[in-house]
């Protein structure tokens, strides 16, 4: 049954979010270090373990795909309740610092990605 | 009117699927038809959405006309994170772990150069105070992290809206920017979606950049962007501001 799947996904994020929770807890911060790292890890190997088994049948998997298809429509609905205007309204050097900081940032990830991938081809 | 509109507010997430979906089928189109395929469907579905939290005006876009609630329920932080672990299924694990030690540099990377942009930016504005410096460079990592940081430091809540903002400005730009740089800068690969998903940091951001770039790269942006707030939040009141009190 796909509830199975969608229940083991929810089973992985709420224990990635509580554990991310843990080790901000135990780092003095309060915020979540790494809870959806650490629950895409639960998931990937929960499946993998479940796959050898053979306990994985397909409307198990189907319960965690589709959510996994619903990734873009959701990520539409995210970008619908931003607050653009207030990012907007926050002035010049708001605008400024949040530009600067992209701009670098891209220039940094053509740097890091483009010299190894140029390794990665001459092996 | 007010039956339809009735029955539209209790049903407001069915209201946003439908929404959302009309959406996904216009933008899709204009994709195939106006770009010919050149610009992503998705890419066009999320400046839409942008736009159309421009035209809502309100400080949750959207989802702050009544009619329209469950947008913001549907783009929460509770579905959003549900729909990025899911997309992680089919993933190997060994893809996460040959570019991880690269994952951590760019992480940390990452970090101290929005916090140094951010800080360089509120200087050349005027602000002489470590406190003020480092809370405006927080809100240049995300929009989380200056918030947290001002309160720790004790910054004037003035400043901590200007890096609430500056990190509105860059979830944003982001979101926008990704789809046109991803080509000149190499984003067609899981390893260079950690890089990215690490320097960027920006969860929002970077979750939509790499949906208008192409969703297969998500998990892999998606697992480095994971630990950035919650390490800026971590760095940011300590070792960052450290450094700009031994300056200023």
């Amino acid at each position: 049954m796909p509830i199975y799947g969608t229940a083991l996904l929810s089973l992985c994020l709420l224990t990635g979010l509580t554990v991310g929770r843990l080790i901000g807890a135990a780092l003095g911060v309060d915020a979540d270090i790494g809870g959806v790292g650490i629950a895409m890890i639960l998931l990937i190997i929960g499946c993998d373990s479940l796959q050898r088994r053979r306990l994985m049948k397909a409307p198990t998997e189907n319960g965690i795909v589709f959510w996994g298809q619903m990734y873009v429509p959701i990520v539409v609905a995210m970008a619908a309740s931003q607050n653009v205007l207030g990012a907007l309204s926050g002035g010049v050097m708001a605008i400024v610092a949040g530009l600067a900081a992209v701009a670098l940032s891209f220039v940094l990830v053509a740097v890091l990605a483009k010299g190894g991938s140029k390794e990665e081809k001459g092996s | 009117m007010s039956i339809l509109e009735g029955i539209l507010i209790k049903n407001g997430l069915l209201t946003a699927f439908s929404l959302i979906g009309v959406t996904m089928l216009v933008s899709y189109w204009a994709s195939e038809k106006l770009t010919r395929g050149r610009l992503h469907g998705s890419a066009i579905a999320i400046l839409i959405g942008l736009l159309m939290a421009v035209l809502a005006g309100g400080k949750n876009g959207l989802s702050d006309i009544p009619m329209l609630s469950g947008v913001g329920l549907m783009g929460g932080a509770m579905l959003r994170d549900f729909a990025i672990v899911a997309t992680a299924f089919g993933v190997r694990m060994e893809e996460f772990i040959k570019s991880g030690f690269i994952g951590i540099v760019s992480l940390f990377l990452g970090l101290f150069v929005s916090f140094f942009a951010g800080g360089v930016v509120a200087f050349a504005f005027g602000y002489r105070d470590a406190v003020s410096i480092t809370t405006i460079g927080a809100g240049a990592a995300t929009y989380i992290v200056g918030p947290v940081t001002g309160g720790a430091i004790g910054a004037s809540s003035e400043v901590i809206a200007l890096s609430i903002a500056a990190g509105l400005v860059k979830a944003i730009a982001v979101m926008i920017a990704t789809p046109f740089l991803a080509k000149a800068i190499g984003l067609n690969n899981p390893r260079a979606a950690m890089i990215f998903g690490g320097l960027m940091g920006t969860n929002s951001g970077v979750m939509a950049g790499l949906a208008a770039t192409d969703p297969k790269l998500v998990p892999y942006g998606a697992m480095t962007a994971t630990f950035y707030t919650g390490l800026g939040c971590l760095l940011g009141p300590s070792v960052v501001f450290m450094i700009a009190r031994a300056l200023f």
